[in-house]
């Protein structure tokens, strides 16, 4: 099993021995964060942490800034796991995607960075280089063995495959990549931009599988703090129950927090704007959306809409959304070939 | 079919089964596989477990199936039903290359239709020229140009899985179908666990299906693929240059994204591999088991050692020789073994019994006598 170094622990704190070593290195309790007035500070940082995700932002990091390494380790930990500890006792599951996209991206930032200065060194150092760390961190958590060759990182077809079919643009089908000896030839930036998804749900389910308490004296400000962050992303959706089971999945998807593909929303939007709703009424939806920019948002939905005299997008048939595992067929659906002919036709 | 046929039929499979039972083996980790099969005249038995190569033999000996079939999946319940109770494992990939994809201008010329309305049997043609019915079944009898155009997309594809997918060659094993094409199986455990989604992205990688400008170097000329490069940059700059003195004049589509994407879709349909792309996604079908008699022409699936020099009509024509008179109305000629049959104008002909099977199997001639309509014309004498 992977060793991970105290740096290590603290740009990638949602790994196993990171809970290893605030337990052990430190000896401090989850408790004594909302009891010890010396360490209260940390449930400051977490709200921040947490703050930056839900704007979108990447929560920025005291890492190379401070002159004590253990500090650093400790604040960078201790931040994360009481922001997953807060979120869950807030249960702010508009956040929970949020919140775990935007550390996989904290993440990429180091992981990338740490791929091309190994590159770096092993190019120029004539010393015997160590292993690649952050290969061997994503071969930890995700079994995806990387390798380098000259400029490149490689990675096995097999691998590559099982994480790219989850992209929507074309550029990442398998036919645009350099492919070689069963190898493909990537980036760094592309090699963890890769992982992305996955490192996203494998940081939401800290937050949703953790056994954490449901409550915790000397966290209430905290949970009250995170509870006012969530609320402005709690949109209330105008739900009447009469939907085809397809929309009334992608909204319940949404309400989640949860990611819905590009797929789900363009046939979300495009049903709603094909029942006549607006444009208005619609964006507000997406707004739980993880990825949710209210600009590229209203200006898609525009898009889909017509406004302005473009074409105005029809949702797509009951046949395509089933290729598209969009399509949660009812006995009502029987007899209908469109979501938008459902309710209309026995 | 006729029942004479079906005897006929059946009797030349179990001929064949009794004789070669033997040397019909059991594919790796049998017991993990679903077995399928079906007999003359009768419907698909799915969902069963062959445990090992002696129960093979026996059902083969005891129940003469017309076609015999087994899962390139993996399960821990083959004989289960439904689907999702079998619980899944992993599958060998299998990429299909079928003749008639090819579209060669010969197959007309060796398609046969039957009219559905009058019977009446002739060369392909949009209506029958006796009612001028479109209704129709075809039936083709492939030549060897369009068996060796198959083949060179076998051979295509095997270049492919072993130099850019990196599955040796020892683990890449090439059938012929047993009637129009070839089935590649790759024994590679690194793609076994891949799902339908992800086998989709290999099947549209083998047929250069879905590439972009931007991917291959459209944007600038000095990101331009150099033309020895590997894989499907390579082979992509080498159709575009055609030769290696004409690579500098070659970049000339660069900068133009019109004209770059009308080149590469040009060349998915040029170099990229003709397969049935449903075949290699598909992770729940069962596919007809190697060495064994394929019903549609009475033809043997077997291995190719090598593609380039395999000839299916003398190495897949495994059935008994002795003369068999059917009744053929076969209007496009063939060759089996080296000797050259038809065409047949509605006549009684005696035939080796493996050449009776193949028209019998096409449709194309029968034991019992041919319809009224179908006979020759009665002598004005």
């Amino acid at each position: 099993m992977l060793k991970l170094g105290s740096d290590e622990i603290a740009k990638y704190p949602f790994m196993q021995d990171a809970g290893a070593y605030l337990k052990e290195t430190t000896g401090f309790t989850l408790e004594q964060f909302g009891s010890d007035p010396d360490l209260k500070y940390i449930q400051e940082i977490a709200v921040k942490r947490i703050g930056a995700a839900a704007a979108g932002d990447i929560f920025k990091s005291g890492l190379y800034d401070m002159d004590s390494k253990e500090q650093t380790t400790l604040n960078e930990v201790a931040s994360f796991l009481v922001a997953v500890v807060l979120l869950r006792m807030a249960k702010a599951s508009a956040l929970f995607n949020r919140f775990a996209l935007a550390e996989a991206r904290r993440a990429e930032r180091y992981l990338e960075r740490d791929m091309k200065e190994y590159r770096k060194k092993i190019q120029t150092s004539s010393k015997k280089v160590e292993e690649m760390r952050p290969a061997r961190i994503i071969e930890e958590l995700f079994g995806m063995r990387i390798r380098r060759d000259g400029d490149d990182f490689v990675i096995p077809v097999p691998d590559y495959v099982r994480h790219s079919v989850h992209f929507y643009e074309r550029e990442w089908k398998l036919i645009n990549r350099h492919v070689v000896g069963g190898d493909v030839f990537l980036t760094a930036h592309g090699v963890v931009r890769l992982i992305r998804n996955d490192l996203v749900t494998y940081i939401r389910e800290k937050i949703t599988k953790g056994k954490y308490p449901d409550s915790l004296t000397g966290f209430e400000d905290a949970i009250g703090s995170v509870r006012g962050i969530a609320g402005r992303f709690e949109a209330k959706v105008e739900y009447t129950g009469k939907f085809p089971p397809c929309v009334d999945h992608a909204i319940r998807v949404l309400q989640r927090g949860d990611n819905l593909p590009h797929s789900g929303r363009f046939m979300l939007a495009t049903f709603l704007l094909g029942i006549e709703r607006k444009p208005e009424e619609i964006i507000p939806l997406f707004k739980n959306a993880p990825d949710y920019n209210e600009r590229i948002t209203t200006y898609q939905v525009n898009n889909l809409a017509g406004t302005g005299g473009g074409t105005r997008y029809t949702c797509p048939s009951c046949e395509k959304l089933k290729t598209q595992d969009l399509c949660f067929a009812t006995p009502e659906c029987n007899g209908i070939v469109n979501p938008l002919q459902f309710g209309r036709r026995k | 079919m006729d029942e004479q046929d079906e005897a006929f039929l059946n009797e030349s499979f179990k001929r064949y089964y009794f004789k070669h039972a033997g040397s019909i083996d059991v594919p790796p980790r049998a017991h993990e596989r679903e077995f399928g099969y079906q007999k003359f005249g009768s419907g698909m038995v799915r969902h069963m477990s062959i445990r090992a190569r002696k129960d093979l033999h026996l059902m083969l000996i005891r129940e003469t199936p017309s076609d015999i079939y087994c899962s390139n999946s993996y399960y821990v319940f083959p004989e289960i039903t439904p689907m999702d109770k079998k619980e899944w494992l992993g599958a060998d990939m299998i990429f299909d290359i079928d003749a008639k994809d090819l579209k060669l201008p010969c197959r007309p010329d060796h398609t046969v239709r039957t009219c559905l309305e009058c019977k009446n049997v002739s060369l392909d043609s949009e209506t029958c020229k006796g009612c001028g019915s479109k209704a129709c079944k075809k039936a083709s009898l492939p030549c060897r140009r369009c068996m060796d155009a198959a083949g060179e997309q076998a051979i295509r594809l095997a270049g492919i899985l072993s130099d850019d997918l990196g599955i040796g060659e020892d683990k890449i094993k090439t059938y012929f179908s047993g009637n129009e094409g070839f089935h590649m199986y790759a024994y590679d455990e690194r793609f076994q666990s891949l799902a339908a989604k992800e086998r989709m992205e290999l099947a549209a990688y083998v047929m250069f299906k879905g590439a972009i400008p931007k991917a291959y170097g459209a944007e600038a000329k000095d990101s331009f693929p150099k033309y020895d490069d590997k894989g499907w940059r390579g082979r992509f700059v080498r159709y575009v240059a055609q030769k290696k003195s004409q690579y500098r004049s070659s970049k000339a589509i660069v900068g133009d994204q019109g004209a770059f994407q009308k080149k590469l879709d040009e060349a998915s349909e040029a170099i990229g591999v003709r397969i049935d792309a449903n075949v290699t996604t598909d992770v729940h079908r069962i596919f007809r088991m190697p060495e064994s008699i394929n019903s549609k022409s009475g033809l043997a699936k077997i291995l190719c050692q090598d593609v380039s020099r395999f000839d299916p009509y003398t190495e897949a024509v495994l059935l008994d020789d002795d003369p068999v008179e059917v009744h053929a109305d076969c209007p496009a000629g063939f060759v089996l073994k080296g000797t050259e049959f038809g065409p047949y104008a509605s006549q009684k002909v005696t035939v080796p019994r493996y050449a009776a099977a193949y028209m019998i199997c096409k449709g194309l001639a029968g034991m019992g006598p041919l319809p009224a309509h179908a006979r020759p014309p009665a002598s004005s004498a």
